[in-house]
């Protein structure tokens, strides 16, 4: 314990304290965007064919002549921004569904969410689309459809019987709710050709081969609406942290905090999940890494995990793509090989 | 002054409380004593806004407590729980920052003065050498004491206006997890608190010692309606421990203390 100077300005012993701590918070969260901006640059960079960094900003090469900067530019980079949106983005769901349910096992797949954008998925590679959706892949458009819909049922389940926000009613429908819509997608896959079957299983492993940016200009829209909520409120889900009674009394709208937590959690869920297939446990395994490497603060641990999610994902891909190449393995098994062992390994190490 | 105006509450078909008319004048210390199941801690959520009335009000000076901005409402109002348990790992020192929630603007961030007063709160609970560690890692004790000084921080101001406003601290058995020398300390603590900051404070328990020692006035609930109310001196009796509780009591003034003190002899 520091002792107290009385004979001291009256500021100066507290003053150093508060803004260190917000410092410190600027550095972390520094650290792990350059850790994000850093696995987006590279990932291009890895591959089977290789090339080089300076080639690829070489001016005096013109662009359609320059295979490098082809390969980075068109070939790799959208795939690379498509892992972080989506690592990023199921990351930082992650955080917000674990502090609103109070519970540290939420992941953004336990309300329903991506069931439900899986089934809209399943849906579209098993018997088409009875509609064009102008130019738009019609399987992430389904998913997406498909996501709001479970979180449509969710919502009204959880707040149909008494005013308020249920969180254990929330939590019950959405468990509910995966294991109807996963009983539907195996009923949809029964039905499907061998082909299609095939098709909708390596959906549901995840894959971020994206192919151009157009369906990364789709995601950013819902995710922006989503961001931008979740910067509204992690020092509410600080609160939420003691319980829903403790926070109301500290001043906390704890109905309207609630409400904008599950839909800017689930709408992130759902751009994510259309982009890249529901890929596991980043959702899990960032937010409580973050939390063991800098603490409980949610406003350091949301942007930390967001950034932290963002180069985990597009790191795993990389190691998708090159593994086993050139055969190419699904990136949701990549993320669950790699983060088991070492979130287990963390776990024996703290408790 | 804090009160309720005919405050019924029922959980769906079941009646918890009726009619219950309770004033907590401003500097007052109110006991709230009665069994299992009388609707001590459903009155205390009604003291505290977070339940609205089946019918009748709440009222804090002039202002109905369910029609308030709860942001408002908390810098005048704060809740000890029985028990807080976190589903993630604070310091105590975030813990205490955390009932600066109502003084702070949306994206505002805690500055030195908001530091200075979790540190006055932690020293006025005699916590300082906790600050930093986690809130998980405290006994039952110190983790009460850390959860009072988080709600007394809700109630300074960083200029020393509107401080003639009531203040209410309510908790909730604030003794139930605590041996004998936490206990005092709580009720002194307490004391002082109400002394020095006019706080006008509730407790809901099951002590009946600890509630005479430490309240000016009881109020009595059985089966939520009130059986007596007023100053501890005149609800205290045999009788209406007898009516409350159905249990024989020797109440007597204890020759050190001066406080009423009840020994229980036997159930009729």
């Amino acid at each position: 314990m520091t002792t107290v100077d009385t004979t001291s300005p009256q500021e100066f012993d507290h003053v150093a304290p508060a803004r260190q701590e917000f410092r410190r918070h600027r550095r972390l969260k520094f650290a792990f965007a350059t850790l994000a901006l850093v696995a987006c640059a590279t990932a291009p960079l890895i591959g089977p064919t290789a090339i080089s960094l300076s080639r690829v900003f070489d001016s005096d090469i013109p662009f359609t002549h320059n295979i490098d900067a082809q390969i980075f530019f068109i070939a790799r980079l959208p795939r690379a921004v498509a892992g972080a949106l989506v690592g990023g983005a199921l990351a930082a769901a992650g955080v917000v569904l674990q502090a609103l349910l109070r519970n540290p096992l939420a992941t953004p797949f336990t309300l329903g969410v991506s069931a439900g954008s899986s089934l809209g998925a399943m849906l579209v590679i098993t018997f088409g689309l009875p509609f064009s959706t102008s130019g738009l892949p019609a399987v992430p458009v389904a998913s997406f459809v498909g996501a709001l819909g479970a979180l449509a049922i969710v919502y009204a389940l959880a707040t149909m019987r008494r005013q308020g926000l249920s969180t254990l009613v929330l939590l019950l429908a959405g468990v509910t709710l995966n294991s109807l819509f996963s009983a539907i997608i195996l009923f949809v896959q029964f039905l499907a050709e061998p082909a299609q079957a095939l098709q909708s299983v390596r959906w549901v492993m995840g894959n971020l081969d994206v192919g151009t940016y157009r369906p990364i200009l789709w995601a950013i829209p819902p995710l922006a609406v989503a961001f931008t909520i979740f910067a509204r409120l992690p020092r509410a889900l600080n609160l939420l942290t003691l319980g829903p009674e403790s926070a109301a009394t500290r001043g906390v709208n704890v109905l309207t905090t609630q409400r904008l937590a599950f839909l800017s959690a689930s709408l992130a869920t759902g751009a994510a999940v259309a982009l890249g297939g529901p890929i596991g446990f980043i959702g899990i395994i960032i937010p409580h890494l973050v939390r063991l490497l800098v603490g409980a603060d949610h406003r350091l641990v949301l942007p930390a995990s967001t950034y932290l999610g963002a180069a985990f994902l597009v790191g795993c891909d990389v190691g998708a793509r090159t593994l086993l190449s050139p055969m190419e393995l699904p990136v949701g098994v990549i993320t669950a090989l790699l983060g088991g062992p070492f979130f287990l390994w963390l776990l024996i190490r703290h408790r | 002054m804090l009160r309720a105006d005919a405050v019924t509450y029922s959980y769906g078909s079941q009646l918890v409380l009726q009619e219950v008319d309770i004033r907590i004048r401003t500097g007052g210390i109110v006991g709230i004593l009665g069994p299992n199941g009388s609707g001590k801690t459903t009155l205390l959520k009604l003291l505290a806004g977070l339940l609205t009335p089946s019918a009748g009000r709440v009222m804090l000076d002039d202002l109905d407590l369910i029609q308030s901005d709860r942001r408002s409402l908390a810098r005048r109002l704060a809740v000890v729980p029985q028990e807080t348990e976190l589903a993630f790992d604070y310091t105590v020192l975030e813990i205490v920052l955390m009932g600066r929630y109502p003084h702070l603007r949306p994206f505002e961030l805690e500055g030195p003065a908001d530091l200075e007063i979790a540190r006055r709160m932690l020293a006025a609970t005699d916590t300082t050498h906790l600050e930093q560690r986690t809130y998980r890692t405290l006994s039952g004790g110190e983790k009460q004491r850390v959860v009072i000084a988080s709600a007394l921080a809700q109630f300074e101001t960083k200029t020393n206006s509107d401080t003639a406003a009531t203040r209410v601290l309510l908790l909730d058995e604030p003794t139930s997890s605590l041996d004998l020398s936490f206990q005092l300390a709580t009720s002194a603590l307490l004391t002082e608190l109400n002394k020095t900051k006019l706080t006008s404070i509730v407790v809901c328990t099951h002590d009946l010692n600890f509630a005479a020692g430490l309240c000016s006035d009881l109020v009595l609930l059985r089966d939520g309606v009130v059986v007596a109310a007023g100053s501890t001196d005149d609800v205290l009796t045999q009788e209406s421990i007898s009516i409350v509780y159905g249990v024989i009591a020797d109440v007597h003034r204890h020759t050190t203390t001066r406080h009423l003190t009840v020994v229980p002899l036997a159930r009729h």
